[in-house]
C-alpha cells in the first residue's frame, strides 16, 4: 500500500486497469469462452461478464497486453460457442429466443441456479459483442468471422418477445414460470439495453415502449441537486461504459436540460453526501468513504454505533439515500465513477484503499468491504475474491476516463446509434456525426 | 383461540364488552315505530352512516338510521380504531427492545401480555364508540333501527315487517374482508382484519396473505408483538400503489423488526396436518412449504352490496367494486345517493365521513359539489408511517404534466434525529418550472400528521415556495416540509433570474 500512495494518478489508474483485465484470461475456460462471474471456485459463468470480457480483450489489446491473435481466439471461443449453443429454452438449455440465462455451468454452458433469461445481461453480452465488433476491424478470416458472428448473436434476438405485450421490456422468462412479474420501472442500467433493442435491424422494438420506460423516471432534488433518481451506483455507470451520453439528450433529458452524464455525476456527489452525513452512523462513511452499490457484504447481525441491530444483506443491490444500505461500501463503483467527477473520486479510491489496504487481492479490488462488521483486530469485513462484473466496469470506466477508447468505438456502431436515434436522441455526437455524413 | 374461520368469533365477554354491546347494539333495544316518510333514511351506522344522521339532525331532518349489526361500523368495532390500539402497543414493545438506540437499557425479561394488550384494545373500543351510542343517536332526535333492511321500491325499504318510506336514502352500508380464493383456505381456517382483534391466544407462527396497507400493518404489529410473522405478496413490491421507494423503505423495515418478507409470491394451496396449517407457497418456480399456527387473509375490501334488495330501489351497482355512483354521489335512482366503502375507491373512515357530509348536502340542500374536487390524504400505520396526498409521479408522467419533486430525508431533520426516527422522507410533487403542488408522499413516524399540512396547502392553492415563508416549530418533524419549500423557492428563484 505504501507504493501505491506514492504512485501518481496515472501509474495508479494503468496498474488497477490491468489487473482488472486480468481477471477474464485467468477466470475464462478457453475451450467455450465462458467467463465465471466470480473467482470464487465452482462460480459459474455469467453472460454479462463474458460481455465485459470481450470489451476488456479490445482494449487489452490496444494497450499492448496481449496478442491481437489470441484475444480474437479466445473471443471467437466464446461467440461460438453462443452461436451453436441449445436455444430451445428448455430448464438446461442455454438460451431462447437469442437470450441467454443469467448464468451458465463453464463447461457445458447449460443453464445453472434456476436462473432467469436475463434481457439485460444479453444486452450487456451483446455490447461487448459489437464492441469487439468495432474493434476488430481486420479482413483476417477471423476477425471476419469474429464480426459476423457478432452481428449474428445479435440479430437473432426476439426483442419484441421479451416484450411480452406490456408497455416495457420484460426482466427475465423462466421455462418453469413464464416471464417474470416485473418490468423495467424507474431508471435503470437498461438505457443500453433499450438502445440495442430499438436498433435491432431484425426485431426492433417499437418507440413507445422508450418512452412507456422513462415514463416511470422521478426527477428529484435531492441534497439541493437536481437528479434522475436511481439508489445504486451501478445503474449510473452501466449503459455508460458502452455510450457516451454527455452531450446527447433524449426527450426527458432535453426537458430537463440535462443529460445521462451530467446526472450520473449528480448520482456521485449525492452519494458522497449521503456518506459524509452517514445518517445510520455505519463505521467508514465520510467524504471519502462511500460507493453504494450492487455488491457482497457480510451477513448475521451488527450492531452499529448508533446502538440499532443491523441485517447484513450479502450480495444486494444497495442505494442512496432510501436503501437498503447495512454499511457495505463497493470500492469498484467508486473507481467505476471515474469519468464523471475525478475530483471527487481519485481522493475517495486513495483514501479506501490506505484505509483498507485487505480490499485489494492480487491487485484487484474485492467487490465489497464494511467497516462495521469489523472482526476483533478492527479489520473491515472484506468481501473474498473478486467479481467479474466489477472488474469488467473499473477496466471499461477507467479506459474510457482516460482516453475514451471505448466511447468513440461505440459512437460508429450503426447499431447503437439508431437505437439511440429512435429512442429520441439527439445533439451532441449524433448531430455531429449526421452532420459528417451529409457533407 | 376463537374458530378461525368464523366470522363471528367469540369476543371475550368482559365489561368493557359489555359497555359496547350496551353502547353500540343493546340486546333490549325496541325499534320504534316508523313514522308515515322521512326525508331522510341511511343504510348503515358505521362512519359514513353516522356522519351523515348527524349533520341531517342538527339542521333539523328527520333521519331514520337502520344498522344490522354494531353502530359505529368497521371504523370503531373492527378496523381503525382497534388496529391503531394494538399497533400502539406492539410499537411499545419494538422500543422497549430497542432500548439501547435510545441511551436506556432494555428491561429485563420483557414478556408481551396479549390478553392485556387485546383488553386494553376492547376497553379503547368501548369508549371511542360513546358518541356513536345508540343513547346519543335518540338524544338527537334519529330513529334508530336495528335490522336487516331490503329496498322494496323507489322510495321504500323493509325492515323486520316494517316499512320506511323516504324522500331520500344514503346507503352506506361499508365493505367487509374479502379472502382470496386459495384452496384449503377456508377448510384450514383463518382471521381476517376484522376479527382479529378478538384473538385471545398470540399465535405462535402467524402468515399474512397480501402486501397491501392492512397486511403490512397487522403484519408488522403481530411480529413485534412476538409472532413469528411472515408476509405473502403477489407482487414484487408492498403497497402497490405507493411510491416504490416508500415500498423499500417499508420492506427494510419489516424485515428489521423479523417479519419474514415472501414477495413476488403466491399461496397456492393450504392444508391441516398435526395441528399446523401448511401453507404452500410459489415465488416464480421456487416452490416451498411453511408452517403456521394462524392465517391472516382478506386484507382485501369487498362492498357491502348484496341482499339490499338495490334491484327493487332501481340501483346499479358491481360486486367487485360496489354502487355506481355519480361525482355527485348519486346512484341510478336519484333518490338514493350511496357514501363510504361501499362505493368508493378509497376505503377510509375520513372518506367515508367526507362522502357522506357531501351526499347530505347534495341530496338534501341543493349542494352541488362533486367528490373529484377533493383533495384525500390517506395513510399506512406502518412504524414508519407512509401518507400521500394528490398526484403520484407517474399519475403525472402519464397526464403528461411535467413534474418534480423536491426530496428531503428525515436524516436531514434535527428533531428525526434526535429522535432516532430517521428512516423516512418527504417528496412533495410540483408542476416543473411553478410551485404548485401536485401531490406529496411522505415516509415518517407521524406521516400521517404530517401529510395534513401539504393537504391544506393544496386546498388553499398555496404554493410550495409559500410554506418556505410559514414559521415551523423548531424542533418538529414538520421542518422537513419547510426544507423542502425552502429548496423549490430557491429554485423558482433561480427560473426566475
Amino acid at each position: 500500500m505504501t507504493a501505491l500512495a506514492g504512485w501518481s494518478d496515472e501509474t495508479l489508474l494503468e496498474n488497477l486497469e490491468r489487473a482488472a483485465f486480468e481477471y477474464f484470461p485467468l477466470n475464462t475456460n478457453p475451450r467455450n469462452g465462458l467467463v465465471a462471474d466470480t473467482s470464487r471456485e465452482n462460480s459459474p459463468c455469467s453472460i454479462a461478464v463474458v460481455g465485459f470480457a470481450f470489451a476488456a480483450y479490445s482494449v487489452a489489446v490496444a494497450r499492448g497486453w496481449i496478442e491481437r491473435s489470441d484475444a480474437v481466439r479466445r473471443i471467437l471461443a466464446a461467440l461460438r460457442f453462443f452461436r451453436d449453443s441449445d436455444q430451445s429454452g428448455s430448464t438446461l438449455a442455454t438460451g431462447f429466443k437469442g437470450f441467454y440465462y443469467h448464468f451458465l455451468d463453464m463447461r457445458s454452458g447449460a443453464r445453472v441456479w434456476r436462473s432467469e433469461l436475463s434481457m439485460v445481461d444479453t444486452a450487456l453480452l451483446i455490447a461487448g459483442a459489437l464492441t469487439a465488433r468495432m474493434y476488430f476491424d481486420a479482413p483476417s478470416p477471423d476477425e471476419a468471422e469474429l464480426r459476423e458472428l457478432a452481428e449474428s448473436l445479435y440479430h437473432r434476438i426476439d426483442w419484441c418477445w421479451a416484450q411480452d405485450r406490456a408497455a416495457t421490456i420484460r426482466m427475465g422468462w423462466k421455462p418453469e414460470s413464464g416471464f417474470l412479474h416485473y418490468g423495467w420501472e424507474g431508471y435503470t442500467e437498461a438505457v443500453v439495453m433499450y438502445a440495442l433493442a430499438l436498433g435491432s435491424p431484425t426485431h426492433p422494438i417499437k418507440q413507445d415502449c422508450y418512452q412507456a420506460w422513462t415514463s416511470t423516471y422521478q426527477w428529484e432534488n435531492l441534497y439541493g441537486r437536481d437528479f434522475l433518481y436511481a439508489g445504486p451506483l451501478f445503474v449510473h455507470q452501466f449503459s455508460h461504459a458502452w455510450i457516451d451520453f454527455r452531450g446527447i439528450r433524449d426527450r426527458f433529458m432535453r426537458e430537463k436540460r440535462f443529460d445521462y452524464f451530467e446526472n450520473s455525476r449528480s448520482a456521485v456527489y449525492i452519494q458522497r453526501e449521503y456518506a459524509r452525513r452517514n445518517p445510520h452512523e455505519f463505521a467508514g462513511y465520510d467524504e471519502n468513504g462511500w460507493g453504494l452499490s450492487a455488491c457482497e457484504g457480510p451477513t448475521g447481525t451488527v450492531v452499529g454505533a448508533s446502538g440499532a441491530a443491523w441485517r447484513g444483506l450479502g450480495y444486494a443491490a444497495r442505494g442512496v439515500p432510501y436503501g437498503p444500505d447495512d454499511g457495505t461500501l463497493s470500492v469498484p463503483a467508486v473507481l467505476a465513477s471515474l469519468p464523471f467527477a475525478p475530483e471527487i473520486v481519485l481522493p475517495a479510491l486513495r483514501n479506501l484503499l490506505a484505509r483498507y489496504p485487505e480490499v485489494l487481492s492480487e491487485h484487484r479490488l474485492s467487490t465489497g468491504i464494511n467497516p462495521t462488521w469489523a472482526d476483533p483486530h478492527g479489520r473491515a469485513w472484506v468481501s473474498p475474491g473478486h467479481y467479474g462484473l466489477d472488474q469488467g466496469i473499473v477496466l471499461m470506466m477507467i479506459e474510457n476516463h482516460r482516453n475514451g477508447s471505448i466511447w468513440r468505438r461505440m459512437r460508429a456502431c450503426p447499431y447503437l446509434r439508431r437505437g439511440l436515434e429512435r429512442a429520441g436522441f439527439g445533439g451532441g455526437w449524433l448531430r455531429r456525426t449526421a452532420d459528417e455524413e451529409d457533407r | 383461540m376463537p374458530r378461525l374461520s368464523d366470522p363471528h368469533p367469540a369476543t371475550p365477554q368482559d365489561d368493557h364488552e359489555r359497555k359496547r354491546v350496551a353502547e353500540l347494539r343493546p340486546a333490549t333495544w325496541a325499534n320504534p315505530e316508523p313514522e308515515g316518510r322521512y326525508p331522510l333514511v341511511i343504510v348503515g351506522g358505521g362512519f359514513a352512516g353516522l356522519a351523515a344522521a348527524e349533520l341531517a339532525a342538527a339542521r333539523g331532518i328527520k333521519v331514520a338510521l337502520v344498522e344490522r349489526d354494531f353502530l359505529g361500523g368497521t371504523c370503531v368495532n373492527t378496523g381503525c380504531v382497534p388496529s391503531k390500539a394494538i399497533i400502539r402497543t406492539s410499537r411499545l414493545y419494538a422500543e422497549m427492545r430497542d432500548a439501547e438506540r435510545y441511551g436506556a437499557q432494555v428491561p429485563t425479561g420483557i414478556r408481551v401480555d396479549f390478553p392485556a394488550t387485546m383488553e386494553r384494545v376492547r376497553r379503547i373500543r368501548a369508549h371511542l364508540g360513546q358518541p356513536n351510542s345508540v343513547r346519543h343517536l335518540a338524544a338527537a332526535g334519529i330513529d334508530i333501527f336495528f335490522g336487516d333492511a331490503r329496498f322494496t321500491g323507489s322510495d321504500s325499504l323493509a325492515i323486520d315487517g316494517s316499512t320506511l318510506r323516504f324522500d331520500k336514502a344514503l346507503i352506506a352500508t361499508g365493505a367487509r374482508p374479502s379472502a382470496p380464493s386459495i384452496p384449503g383456505l377456508a377448510e384450514s381456517g383463518y382471521v381476517t382484519n376484522e376479527n382479529v382483534f378478538e384473538l385471545t391466544q398470540l399465535p405462535r407462527r402467524l402468515l399474512v396473505i397480501g402486501g397491501g396497507p392492512i397486511g403490512c400493518e397487522q403484519a408488522q404489529a403481530f411480529c413485534r408483538l412476538g409472532a413469528h410473522t411472515t408476509i405473502v405478496q403477489i407482487k414484487p413490491l408492498f403497497l402497490e400503489r405507493e411510491e416504490r421507494d416508500a415500498a423499500q423503505l417499508l420492506s427494510t423495515a419489516l424485515a428489521r423488526d423479523g417479519v419474514v418478507v415472501r414477495l413476488n409470491t403466491r399461496v397456492v394451496g393450504i392444508r391441516v396436518a398435526n395441528g399446523e396449517k401448511l401453507v404452500d407457497l410459489v415465488s416464480d418456480d421456487f416452490h416451498n412449504t411453511i408452517a403456521v399456527d394462524a392465517i391472516l387473509a382478506g386484507a382485501g375490501r369487498l362492498a357491502n352490496v348484496e341482499g339490499l334488495g338495490l334491484e327493487s330501489a332501481g340501483v346499479d351497482y358491481d360486486r367487485e367494486r360496489g354502487i355506481r355512483v355519480d361525482d355527485f354521489l348519486r346512484t341510478s335512482n336519484r333518490r338514493i345517493h350511496a357514501a363510504g366503502d361501499v362505493c368508493l375507491e378509497h376505503k377510509y373512515g375520513h372518506t367515508a365521513i367526507t362522502s357522506a357530509q357531501m351526499a347530505v348536502r347534495n341530496a338534501l340542500f341543493r349542494g352541488r359539489e362533486r367528490w373529484s374536487k377533493l383533495v384525500i390524504p390517506w395513510c399506512t400505520f406502518t412504524d414508519p408511517e407512509i401518507a400521500h396526498v394528490g398526484l403520484y409521479v407517474r399519475e403525472a408522467n402519464r397526464q403528461g404534466i411535467p413534474v418534480k419533486t423536491f426530496t428531503v430525508l428525515m436524516h436531514e431533520v434535527d428533531r428525526a434525529v434526535t429522535d432516532s426516527e430517521e428512516a423516512g422522507f418527504v417528496k412533495i410533487h410540483v408542476r416543473e418550472g411553478s410551485d404548485r403542488i401536485l401531490g406529496a408522499t411522505i415516509v415518517a413516524r407521524h406521516a400521517g400528521d404530517m401529510i395534513n399540512e401539504i393537504t391544506l396547502a393544496m386546498v388553499a392553492n398555496i404554493g410550495l415556495s409559500k410554506l418556505a415563508k410559514v414559521v415551523h416549530t423548531y424542533d418538529t418533524q414538520a421542518e422537513a416540509i419547510q426544507k423542502a419549500a425552502k429548496a423549490c423557492s430557491l429554485a423558482c428563484a433561480s427560473v426566475a433570474s
